[in-house]
Formats: structure tokens, sequence, C-alpha cells
């Protein structure tokens, strides 16, 4: 893969430089979804496309989630290697149905005969005042359903690898981005060639505390992380890239180095991914624990429109810190 | 241009003149205030449309009900939510129509049965259906107005809807404002059957087509609905021909459109049509004009004034509302 290792762009631009090279070096695979042609994409990711590869291949579809989405699933079932754009997770529940009800189950329920090898792309995340209905993280909604992977690139490099292991892939992977991190710069650095469907990274070695997020939250949680170092603590940052499967393996031997964990995420609380993962470390590390395990998720709210109350009902570096430090024994 | 309709007086030319020419100044100076960051989110713009939602709300009562979109300023203020409370809504101060929960995209007003900005497209429409599913239940005589563009027409729930509310002969108005884009994608590009009241056919769904661009021929064609609603006959689907002068939202290079195409709709557009064909009838004088404008602008003022001194919500208040803090009714 030519990924221009040490250049410096964007989220968006490391989104677009794999979605140009899967189409050219694949004719079964096209781009579809609302404006990805003439208005270049809500997000401007798939901007210039359309001139470059033609009508054919990048295809404005009508306000229709559910027939595009579906028709997705047709055309890969069919041989075909369709990326398929929704604006935003909120939109994806027009489609849901077909994510879940087709996508998810046509291998098994044909015994194997048939696969679905398509990708779905869409925005997730708040921090915009888009308010309550284009603001939410509903990842875990599909992190449920067996039959789908799910991942969510944080990093410019796996937001440069990860479409290439997506489209490989016999299976419907949905690939979340955080519409957040858009206009994130960073450098490739290579990495991305390895970017894969299944593992969580460690970006940053710690001894005292491990926490465990993925998407948007990864910054927040790396800027947590050195604020507490400032106050002599060592967290160690998992992100888990992979929503499902969950890469157990990586959080628990993090877990096992560091004791004490708090999860990171930017989904609601009840019954969330961070309960999952909770769940796990308990499930495969209780004797390894040293302290309850933390949470920090979204307030249980849909997410407000003024800025005070939008920052205050999701997972800030404050309440990271907050929640490492009561895990640390620390009064409050 | 089309002659004004026989028996039109000043005071009725002026009023619907002075509807539009107040959502025209409010917006312009949401536009203002959305560059100085007073505004934040998405902010979409009526420029342009302000005769269909001033015609239409000359017809709508007291005990009809509106369902709308994200673009709704128009249809708030023809409906006769008052400006404060829909500026500070705008800003997210508590004083504002939906508390400041919802900002410009989700407009909510109880006491004048307006059910909100829906920004999820087509979302409004099964709402619209059940809210003249209860009123017809109840045996009122209230109509549900449901509001949305021509893109909508391409979501399942336009479909279904029409259906539905077709086959339970159900008081709703479906007013799609076809503009000829939805975000970046025009008409032709995305609909089969560019012709959107064409296809209320097949849902046997009575619809017409209408200059959106005309106060006059909107209010006559929703008279039409209305009365046809009030005596049980069922739902109409009013296409209304209409075109956004701006950008879809305040996030719109507009690379999808012609300069050219844009100021050729605006020649014809809705206030200066209007003002023009007063003026030729000699209904009106540039002062008239003038003075119309100013109250507007005045009225303007005196909302974003209100929105300044506005409270901010206190941040102990996050989770409430999102369960009823009263007993159900
Ligand atoms: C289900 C859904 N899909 C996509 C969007 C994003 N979106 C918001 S407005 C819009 C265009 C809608 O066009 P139209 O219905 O014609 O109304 P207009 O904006 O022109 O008034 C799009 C694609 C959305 N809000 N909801």
């Amino acid at each position: 893969m030519t990924t221009g290792t040490g250049t410096v762009i964007t989220y968006r631009e490391a989104m677009k430089q794999a979605i140009r090279e899967a189409l050219a070096s694949d004719p079964r695979v096209f781009v579809m979804g609302e404006d990805v042609g003439k208005y270049g994409g809500c997000y401007a990711v798939t901007k210039g496309l359309l001139d470059e590869f033609g009508e054919e291949r990048i295809r404005d579809t009508p306000l229709s989630e559910s027939a595009f989405v579906g028709a997705g699933v047709g055309a890969a079932v069919a041989g075909m290697r369709p990326i398929v754009e929704i604006m935003t997770v909120n939109f994806s529940l027009l489609a849901a149905d077909q994510i879940v009800n087709s996508a998810a189950t046509l291998s098994h329920m044909s015994g194997g005969q048939f696969h679905v090898p398509l990708v779905i792309r869409m925005a997730t995340g708040a921090g915009r005042q888009l308010a309550a209905q284009h603001s939410h993280s509903l990842e875990c909604w599909y992190a449920h359903v067996p039959g789908l992977r799910v991942v969510e690139p944080a990093t410019i490099d796996d937001a440069r690898g990860v479409l290439r292991p997506a489209l490989a892939c016999p299976d419907p992977v949905l690939i979340f981005e955080p519409n957040s991190l858009y206009n994130m710069e960073g450098e490739l650095t290579g990495a991305a060639a390895t970017a894969d469907l299944s593992t969580a990274r460690v970006r940053r070695e710690g001894k005292d505390v491990t926490l465990v997020t993925y998407g948007a939250s990864l910054w927040r949680c790396m800027a947590a992380a050195e604020q507490l170092a400032a106050g002599g603590v060592e967290a160690e940052v998992v992100d888990l890239r992979s929503l499902r499967p969950l890469d157990d393996a990586t959080i628990l031997a993090s877990v096992r180095r560091t004791r004490r964990v708090v999860i990171v995420d930017e989904g609601w609380r009840t019954g969330g991914l961070a309960a999952e993962v909770a769940m796990r470390v308990v499930e495969q590390g209780f004797y390894d624990l040293d302290a309850p395990i933390g949470r920090v998720c979204s307030e249980e709210v849909p997410i407000p429109y003024p800025k005070h109350l939008e920052d205050a009902a999701l997972p800030s570096v404050e309440r990271i810190v907050t929640a490492v430090r009561r895990t640390m024994g620390d009064a409050e | 241009m089309n002659e004004l309709p026989a028996g039109i007086t000043r005071e009725r030319g002026l009023h619907l003149l002075t509807e539009m020419l107040r959502i025209r100044q409010f917006e312009g100076r949401c536009a203002e205030l959305y560059s100085a960051g007073r505004i934040r989110g998405f902010l979409h713009l009526y420029d342009g449309e302000e005769a269909v939602a001033v015609g239409v709300m000359q017809v709508l009562g007291k005990g009809d009900s509106i369902v709308s979109t994200y673009r709704e300023h128009g249809h708030a203020i023809a409906r006769g939510i008052a400006m404060g409370p829909l500026m500070a809504e705008l800003y997210g101060k508590r004083t504002g129509c939906s508390g400041g929960r919802g900002g410009s995209m989700h407009i909510f007003d109880a006491a004048t049965r307006f059910y909100g900005g829906n920004a999820i497209v087509g979302g409004g429409l099964p709402l619209a259906v059940g809210i003249g599913l209860a009123e017809k239940m109840r045996g009122g005589r209230g109509v549900a107005a449901c509001f949305f563009g021509e893109g909508a027409a391409a979501e399942g729930e336009f479909h279904e809807s029409l259906n539905l509310a077709a086959l339970w002969k159900l008081p709703v108005l479906f007013l799609c404002e076809n503009n000829l884009y939805a975000m970046g994608t025009a008409l032709a590009r995305s609909e089969s059957q560019t012709d959107i009241h064409a296809k209320a056919a097949a849902y046997g769904v009575r619809a017409v087509a209408v200059d959106g661009m005309d106060v006059f021929a909107v209010e006559a064609a929703t008279h039409g609905a209305a009365d046809f609603a009030r005596a049980g006959k069922g739902p109409t689907l009013i296409e209304f021909r209409t075109y956004r002068f701006r950008a879809h939202s305040m996030f719109d290079a507009q690379l999808y459109r012609d300069k050219a195409e844009v100021e050729e709709w605006r020649r014809h557009g809705p206030v200066i049509s209007l003002t023009t064909r007063l003026k030729a009838a000699g209904l009106m004088t540039e002062d008239d004009f003038q003075r119309i404008q100013g109250e507007a602008d005045a009225e303007v003022k005196a909302a974003v004034d209100f929105a300044e001194q506005s409270e901010w919500e206190p941040v102990e208040d996050l989770t409430r509302h999102v369960y009823a803090e009263v007993s159900a009714p």
C-alpha cells in the first residue's frame, strides 16, 4: 500500500486516500450515498472522486437510506464491493432493518452459501452543537449484532488503513468516523499498512491505570493521561479500534499490568459498550483488579443544543481525570 | 407575473407582505448572528420560500396542528410564535420556545400546536398522520399540516404516510416545499418522477401543484385542502414550487448550482413579486414598504435583545425533560 509515510494529512484526507486507492485497484468497488458525488460528501470525504471516477462508480442516491443500504447488501451478495456512505449514525436507523435483518444474517440464514462483503461508512458523535437528532453515538447497537463487524478508526493511520481489510473481508463491516476528527491532522507513520478489523492498540503506556476507549474519546483520554502524569499517575491508554469483535487479550493484558481500569465511552452508560468491556474484565481478570472498575460515558440525555449542556453531557478530560483519581483511591 | 386576485384590499396585501418581511428580516439577522458565533450548530434559512409559510398559515386556525422540518423559522413566525422566544431558542437560552434544548432545527411550541422542527428527513410525516388520526378519533375539526422538502419524497416514510392517511381518510395536509434541491442533489438526479404531486395518485391522495412564490396561490390551494380534510374526505398533497435563495445550511459552498440560476429565481421571489404587484395596483407605496421593513427590523432587534439578555439553563438541569415531569393528562 502506498501510504505516503511521513506526510501530514487530515483524517478526512486519510479516508479519501483509502477510498481512492480502493476504487483504483478494484473495479468491483463503488461508492454510493447521499450527496457523495456532486456535493462532495456532507463531510467532504468523497470530494473530487466524482470527477476522477465518474457517475457509475460515485453514485449519488436519493434520500432513501433503507433502499440504498439494502441495495448495497444486494450488490455485495451479487459480487460487487460497495462502499456505502450514510451521513450520520442517526440516519442509519432508517436503514437499520437492512443492516441488522439482511446484511448481518444472510450468511447464516443461507447456511454459508452467501456472503455480504459490504462496507458501510458513517459519521458518529457529538461536539458540534447539532442537538438531539444528529449527535449520538449508537455504535454499540450495531456492535451487539452477530454477523456485523464494527470498527472505529481514531487515528490518521487507522483512517488510512482500515478500508483495505474492510473491503477484503467477506462480511459486512461498519466503519464509524467521529465527525469531530475529520479536521484532525497527523502524520502517516506506516502503521496504516497494519490496520486490521479485530485488534486494539495501546496508544500510551503506563503502569498505574488502564483507560479503555475508542473513537473521539481516545484524544480526551490522551489529554487526561498527560494531566494525570503531571500528578504522578501513569495511565495506559487502550484504543479498542474494533468494537466487534472486542480484543479481550489486549485489554486484559493491560489490566493485568495496571490492575485498575476506567472505560471511556461516548455512548450512553446503560447497556453500553463500557458495560460490555467491564464485564469481560470481570469475567477474565477479576482477581487481577485492585479497585472497582470505573466508567465515564455520556449522560443519559439526548444531546442538548447549548454548548455548556452538550459539553456537560459528554465524557470530558476533567471527568476522566476525576474517575481515574477515584479508582486510584484518592479522596474526592 | 401573476395578476393580483380580485378583491385584494390594501389591508390584506400589506398584511401578507408584513408577514413575509418579518421572516425575511429575522433570518437575515440570523445569518449575521451565525457568523458572529451567537447561533451555532446547523442553521437552515428559508430565504425565498416565505410565501409558502405565510400563505398556508392564513388558512390554519387555532385548532390545527403543524409539523415541520429543520428549515422551520418561517413556519414558526407565520404561525405566530413570538420572535423573542424563537431567537432565544436559536441562542440556546432557557427562555427559548423549546427551553433552549433544541436550537434552530427543533422549534416546538405547544400553545400554537407547533409539533416541532424534525431534522430527520421524512420523520415528520408519520407524526402528522398520527395527529390527524387523533383528531379524527376524537371527532375534532382540526387538520394536521405537515411541511417537508421534495427530498423527503424519496423516503419510505413519505410513501407509507400517504398510503395510511388516504386509507383512513385522515385530515392531513402534506405540504411539499419543492425547492428543487435536497442539499446538493438536484431533483432530477434523485427522482424518476420529478412531479412530486404525481406520486400521490398511486395512493388515491388528492394532489395539486401550485406556484409557491405566489402567496395567493398558496393560500387558495391550502383552503381547498383544508376544506376537503374538514369535510372528512381525507388528505391532500400540495406541491409548492419554490426555491431556496441561500445555501442549504451555513456550511454549503453551493458548487452544485449556477449563480445565474439563483439570480433568475430571485427576480421573481415572493417578496419582490408581491411588492411589485401591490405597487402596480396602487395598493402600496415605497414609504409603506420602508415602514413595514422598519417595523420588522425593530421586532427582530427586540428579539435579539431578549435572547442576549436571557440566561443560560444551569448545568445541574442537564438531565431534565428526558421523562415527563408531570403525570399523564
Ligand atoms: C434521514 C435523513 N437523511 C439525511 C439527512 C441529511 N439532510 C438534511 S436536510 C437534507 C436535504 C433535504 O432536502 P429536502 O427534503 O428537499 O428539504 P430542503 O432542505 O430542501 O428544505 C439532507 C440530505 C437527514 N437530516 N435525515
